[in-house]
């Protein structure tokens, strides 16, 4: 839990740097001076944040229509549940494949449980490359796939990011 | 950009430095003490011209955001999916209700009967079940939540 000991300081770093890091010559020295903490023991502790996995990187955040990715697609399968990891590790192992995770069924509304994004510069070529990795999915695991939709997004509504409270 | 407008596809207004710049931030970004002039340094820029670049980045939203991206489950959060199907003439209404929660840390629609699918993102697990049915009681509408039950592959990076 966040709230005592030396989790407190990772969830105060989270609570200064959700936000964005601030643009100065030594943003680090400065999310420091604003923790009370010296520089090297922000530091130090970013890094073991890093290692443990509670900081996945730091850097930018691309918004990816600005950056002419204009097509986002959330596809979806419907894949048996005893080869479902098998083709989760292989979808999420394709280049085009940006994020890929297993998630409950919501029956009878929603049958799929294997959700792969794929990002481009067309619907077009997202739905190639779709078409593309279905055929492949079948040749290498025959009949798992039971069905599968693709959701295009067709507006960002909100993309803030992390925003947990300063409260402890 | 109004919240609710199709973004636009700005990339034909980013130069060579800005495209590069953007994919060296995508990787990983130096804890000296000066990681700006250490970034420039790679391009060949100055500080000053990362600096101001990224903040006009930032300011026109090519960039959504500049600074670690964390994964709150390791130190006792959740991230958790969520979709609701919203009727059309409801839609903008909808949205903005959704988006006043501060657990909700981006927000799409898409295409589909669920039109439109969020993240909740919240300090303790029980907190996404709890926003949920905040926002099922503001909205009078379901929310299907979607868990991540297994990770095969995250990689944030996209070439600019």
């Amino acid at each position: 839990m966040m709230s005592t000991g030396a989790d407190e300081l990772d969830r105060r770093i989270v609570v200064a740097t959700q936000g964005g890091l601030p643009l100065v010559s030594d943003p680090w020295g400065a999310v420091a001076a604003e923790l009370g903490i010296s520089a090297d023991e922000l530091v130090g502790r970013v890094e073991s944040m890093l290692e443990r996995g509670v900081i996945r990187r730091i850097g930018a955040v691309p918004n990816h229509y600005a950056i002419g990715y204009t097509a986002n697609g959330m596809s979806v399968w419907d894949v048996a549940d005893e080869t479902v990891d098998a083709v989760g590790e292989w979808l999420g192992a394709l280049p085009a494949v940006t994020h890929c995770y297993r998630r409950p069924r919501r029956l009878p509304d929603w049958t799929y449980n294997l959700f792969a994004m794929v990002h481009g510069r067309s619907r077009e070529a997202v739905r190639d490359q779709l078409e593309e990795i279905a055929a492949r999915l079948e040749a290498r695991f025959p009949g798992a796939c039971r069905a599968r939709d693709v959701l295009f997004s067709s507006a960002i509504l909100k993309k803030t990011g992390l925003r947990i409270g300063a409260a402890a | 950009m109004s919240a609710r407008s199709r973004p636009a596809d700005v990339s034909g207004a980013l130069d060579d430095t800005d495209r590069a710049l953007i994919n060296v931030l995508q990787g990983d970004f130096p804890l000296s003490r000066h990681p700006f002039a250490d970034v420039g340094a790679r391009l060949g820029l100055e500080e000053a011209d990362v600096l101001a670049r990224l903040r006009r980045l930032l300011d026109a939203r090519v960039l959504t955001r500049f600074g670690p991206m964390f994964q709150i489950e390791r130190i006792g959060g959740a991230f958790c999916l969520a979709a609701m199907r919203i009727p059309e003439e409801r839609f903008g209404q909808v949205a903005e209700r959704v988006n006043e929660f501060a657990e909700v840390a981006h927000n799409y629609r898409r295409d589909h009967a669920l039109n439109m699918w969020f993240v909740l993102a919240t300090e303790r697990p029980e907190g996404v079940a709890d926003c949920a049915r905040r926002i099922e009681a503001a909205t009078g509408l379901p929310v299907f939540l979607f868990p991540k039950e297994r990770e095969y592959f995250v990689e944030m990076k996209l070439e600019a």
